[in-house]
């Protein structure tokens, strides 16, 4: 009897593996490439500024209190999803957004600041995308929060929403705050 | 009755063949695009030996962008970027497992084909051998069951009995 009932045993438990497969793809982004660089120190860089190419900013100039640094490109999309969002909250984050232009024309870049409004306390632009790579950045948007000591805290892949700010980030944003004020 | 009934039939026979045709030229196109817009960037290699390393390591390695794509065949500008960046490191004498090192360390494993074997790993690695085996001892279980089960009624001992008759119950 205990026999007979193993191919039947065999087959539920195919068909729960099979959920279970099913349920965690539902739950789970099989596509984001999970960050090794989560606290860890962030690259050292220097990047032209978008408005004035001679004037560089870097890691050591942002050195010394925590910042945003949110990845865009006037190619991209999703960006213009997420553009409104950091218009509106970009002031009220209470630390400095750093804009990354990702492998972009600068005149194109700054034509679409131009259009959208510029949320960015300031904008670096990394035509080649090499400081990308160093940051493992795989598109545009992409978020970083980045604390005083220069490490990274947390990352975001896909454009921010409200939500995605008052849950993920401001709670972390306030505890960096109180750490180093 | 017969002509009126044939024509449709004879249209429908016709109009399947040219999907049928027209699906063919389609794939072959799709086949032949797919080459000819598979990424090239010429890269001055040293010689044909570090060619062949370099498509072997590429192929090894993920596209972050289009991530059922290999690094070697990839069109995504990232992907350009990164095999200009193994490209370079090559150039200066890194081994294949330092330039792996240094895309783990930016793109996690993620961007490697084949994960390593690690404490979080080792269920993928070992997942299949341990089914298998799990497979094979019900088998031999059921097997040794059934052929006991079959030498039980008759008092004759095992010995004595001719083999084939334990095989019956295969």
């Amino acid at each position: 009897m205990n026999t007979r009932l193993l191919p039947f045993a065999g087959f539920v438990l195919v068909l729960a593996l099979l959920g279970f497969g099913i349920w965690w793809s539902s739950h789970h982004d099989m596509r984001e490439v999970p960050s090794p660089l989560i606290d860890k120190l962030a690259p050292t860089f220097s990047l032209p500024l978008l408005e004035d190419p001679s004037k560089f900013l870097g890691s050591k100039e942002l050195a010394g209190e925590p910042y945003l640094l949110n990845v865009f490109a006037s190619w991209c999309f999703a960006c213009r999803d997420e553009h409104p969002v950091l218009m509106s909250e970009g002031k009220r984050i209470g630390i400095k957004l750093v804009g990354f232009d990702y492998k972009d024309e600068p005149a194109d870049a700054k034509r679409w600041i131009a259009q959208y409004g510029n949320p960015y306390d300031v904008i670096v632009a990394d035509v080649p995308g090499n400081v990308a790579i160093d940051f493992g950045v795989t598109g545009a948007p992409e978020t970083f929060l980045v604390d005083a000591q220069g490490v990274i805290r947390y990352k975001y892949i896909s454009p921010l929403t409200t939500e995605i700010i008052a849950r993920e980030l401001m709670p972390r944003i306030a505890a960096l705050k109180k750490a180093s004020p | 009755m017969r002509s009126s009934l044939g024509h449709p039939l004879t249209r429908a026979l016709r109009f399947k063949r040219w999907v049928l045709v027209t699906m063919g030229f389609v794939t072959l196109f799709a086949l032949v695009s797919s080459r000819a817009f598979a990424a090239v960037d010429p890269l001055p290699f040293k010689d044909h030996a570090q060619e062949l390393r370099f498509q072997a390591l590429t192929k090894q390695l993920r596209c972050l962008v289009c991530q059922n794509e290999s690094l070697n065949d990839s069109a995504a500008p990232l992907a350009a970027d990164l095999r200009r960046d193994v490209f370079e490191q090559m150039q200066a004498g890194k081994s294949d497992i330092e330039i792996k090192a240094w895309l783990t360390a930016r793109y996690s494993d993620f961007v490697l084909y084949d994960p390593p074997l690690r404490g979080g790993t080792w269920l993928l690695w070992f997942g299949p051998l341990l089914i298998l085996l799990g497979g094979g001892a019900g088998v031999f279980l059921i097997v040794r069951r059934r052929a006991r089960a079959a030498a039980m009624p008759s008092a004759v001992p095992m010995g004595a009995r001719p083999g084939s008759d334990v095989e019956d119950d295969w």
